[in-house]
């Protein structure tokens, strides 16, 4: 690399990157302990000093996924020798595990749900934002900036009237209902996101397209799409992760049935006071999928978030 | 057939008119493309805001569906203005958003300005750096309490490492004069990285040529970075503010995990207050007309900011 006055120096360059990574190991601290404390006992969880080094225990994760009842010694002793593993580890409390606990469920609805929306949402905004990007719709301008607008609402705000449309349409703890609401939420970013991304691609090739005799379907099924695919690829994991991650309606809209992990993940608790293994380990579970992703894909994901904010 | 017809025309006229004759069709599909977005969210956003208005100038209780709904008017807007608990909320909502903002913007910036010297491996520790804002607020928030808790907690105890106060001495959740501070430090953990990965593209779009000239000019680092960094990098910065002042008025998920609104109303930001209205006291009606002036609120605000930005932006 050719010299240049504006380069930084060696010295300034190792003294910047230790301020960042200790920043870095700092705000990991707390996700670093999510995971560690997942695999602590009860115990070790709220010892003092908070222990950094412990025995691995998979007891948060078997509370996690079990519902599980107190019985008498006798009881127990009558039961016979623990048949698994985790078994074992419940019976050492005096419990016995009566089946699977609701997380998988909850997380399946996160997924039905986060996929669902995630779908939607990019199909609907990337033929939205083709339509916005290389035709003339009237009133572009102010509908681009009446799906930007859409973002400003308080969820709370528009929870309310939701709440009484659903119940009316029967969409209130549904899969559906959720899918569509997260789906709407999701089109502002996705819309702006896209039409950003189609925006890029040179009008001329699917000009040509069109002269060697595509129809605009063709053209922009054959051409369009596969130019736009990165694109594509990184709004549908912006709009996976707010669906995923989303809190208030899902807390507000969903009761049961339809409920995702968000809500319930909080809510999970031991005998005598908050078992807090089987939270981390819950939350570890969760959160897991989504930095996997961002780590793999850091250059996309970096990029969407400057390039959909910036250009708003 | 007649599309076949079409292209062979339009490939033998000039390209204007080509483009005229071809956009003929293309509005059918320019519609197609566009309706379904706009129906969905005029069925999930335009029609809820105005039925949202509607009720906000009734006495609806959804609890209690039978009482007959009366029309008081803008009575409930009266109620509200004229309450002290809604100024009280505001007031936290205020203290919220000033004093994250502050703090994301300054540490933001820093890190931004840091990860711009372009030291072996910036790219990685970014994205470590990121990883929080990625994640479930709901969640997250709902463990921190634990790392707050007094004794136990890991919080307490890194503070009772680095000057020595008792961990059991003190609740960053129970203690009112804590606990305003409390959700401004986890939303400042979350939400820096937003701020700085912006400020990073800001710095990022200066020209080097400009630092070269000021090099030649003997400007001195101090004054480059007074007259060229902060100056081009300032829309970006003000873009953030705009991003992280707008979801902050809309905070609900963190807060609520973390301190619920408490101790007494101290962490009481206006989405809960909405809430507790809407959902705990089911006085539909009240919490509607609360609603729309929340959102008048911050639409107001963004547009005065937004043209504030575009003068920056123009200058």
């Amino acid at each position: 690399m050719s010299y240049s006055i504006t380069e930084p120096s060696s010295r300034q360059k190792w003294f910047a990157g230790i301020l960042v990574v200790g920043y870095a190991l700092l705000t990991l601290l707390p996700l670093i302990w999510i995971i560690a404390t997942g695999f602590k006992t009860p115990a070790d969880a709220i010892a003092y000093p908070p222990k950094v080094i412990f025995t691995p225990s998979l007891e948060g994760y078997v509370n996690l996924f079990t519902s599980r009842s107190r019985v008498t010694p006798e009881d127990l002793a009558a039961l016979g020798p623990p048949t698994t593993w985790y078994d074992a580890i419940v019976r050492q409390y005096d419990m016995v595990i009566n089946g699977p606990s609701r997380y998988g469920e909850r997380f399946m609805n996160s997924v039905i749900i986060g996929f669902g929306s995630t779908f939607l949402s990019v199909f609907l905004g990337t033929i939205a934002a083709y339509a916005f990007s290389r035709f003339k719709v009237p009133l572009k301008d102010d509908l681009l900036f009446f799906i930007l607008s859409t973002r400003m609402m308080p969820p709370i705000a528009v929870a309310i009237p939701i709440f009484l449309m659903y119940r009316q349409l029967g969409l209130s703890d549904t899969h559906l209902g959720m899918i569509l609401l997260y789906t709407a939420v999701n089109l502002s970013l996705s819309v702006w996101l896209l039409k950003g991304f189609i925006d890029e691609i040179p009008i001329e090739y699917e000009e040509a397209a069109l002269i060697d005799g595509y129809t605009r379907f063709q053209a922009f099924y054959k051409v369009v799409l596969p130019q736009a695919a990165t694109g594509i690829a990184s709004t549908a994991i912006f709009c996976l992760i707010f669906s995923w991650n989303e809190y208030a309606f899902a807390v507000l809209l969903t009761s049961g049935e339809a409920q995702t992990a968000p809500p319930f993940i909080p809510t999970i608790i031991g005998s005598g006071g908050k078992d807090w293994p089987a939270v981390a380990a819950g939350a570890t579970l969760f959160l897991m999928p989504i930095m996997i992703f961002t780590i793999l894909l850091r250059k996309h994901l970096l990029r969407g978030i400057t390039f959909g904010a910036v250009r708003k | 057939m007649s599309d076949h017809l079409i292209q062979r025309v339009a490939s033998a006229t000039p390209p204007r008119l080509a483009r005229r004759i071809r956009g003929v069709s293309d509005r059918t599909i320019a519609w197609l493309f566009v309706t379904p977005t706009i129906l969905l969210l005029l069925a999930v956003n335009i029609f809820p805001l105005i039925w949202t208005i509607r009720l906000s100038m009734t006495n609806f209780r959804t609890n209690r569906p039978n009482n007959p709904v009366e029309f008081v008017g803008l009575e409930n807007y009266r109620k509200i203005l004229s309450n002290p608990d809604t100024w009280a909320s505001l007031q936290a909502t205020a203290h919220f958003l000033i004093s994250t903002i502050v703090l994301q913007v300054v540490l933001g910036f820093t890190l931004a300005y840091l990860i711009n010297k372009k030291f072996r491996g910036n790219d990685l520790w970014t994205t470590l750096i990121v990883l929080p804002m990625m994640l479930s607020p709901a969640v997250v928030g709902n463990f921190w309490t634990f790392l707050y808790q007094p004794q136990i907690g890991l919080f307490n105890y890194f503070i009772e490492f680095l000057s020595g106060i008792d961990p059991a001495s003190f609740s960053m959740i129970g203690d009112v004069s804590l606990a305003p501070w409390t959700i401004v430090l986890v939303d400042t953990w979350m939400w820096t990285p937003f701020v700085m990965l912006i400020c990073l593209a800001g710095l990022r779009s200066i020209p080097p040529s400009i630092y070269e000239a000021a090099e030649c000019d003997r400007a001195s680092k101090w004054r480059q970075f007074w007259t060229i960094t902060l100056p081009m990098a300032l829309p970006f910065l003000m873009l953030a503010v705009l991003f992280r002042g707008i979801e902050n008025f809309k905070m609900f998920d963190l807060v609520v995990q973390l301190t619920g609104g408490g101790p007494g109303a101290t962490t009481q930001l206006t989405s809960i207050d909405l809430k507790r209205e809407a959902f705990e006291k089911w006085r539909t009606g009240f919490a509607s007309a609360y609603a729309v002036i929340l959102f008048v609120t911050v639409f107001g605000l963004a547009s005065i900011y937004v043209k504030a930005l575009n003068k920056v932006k123009d200058r």
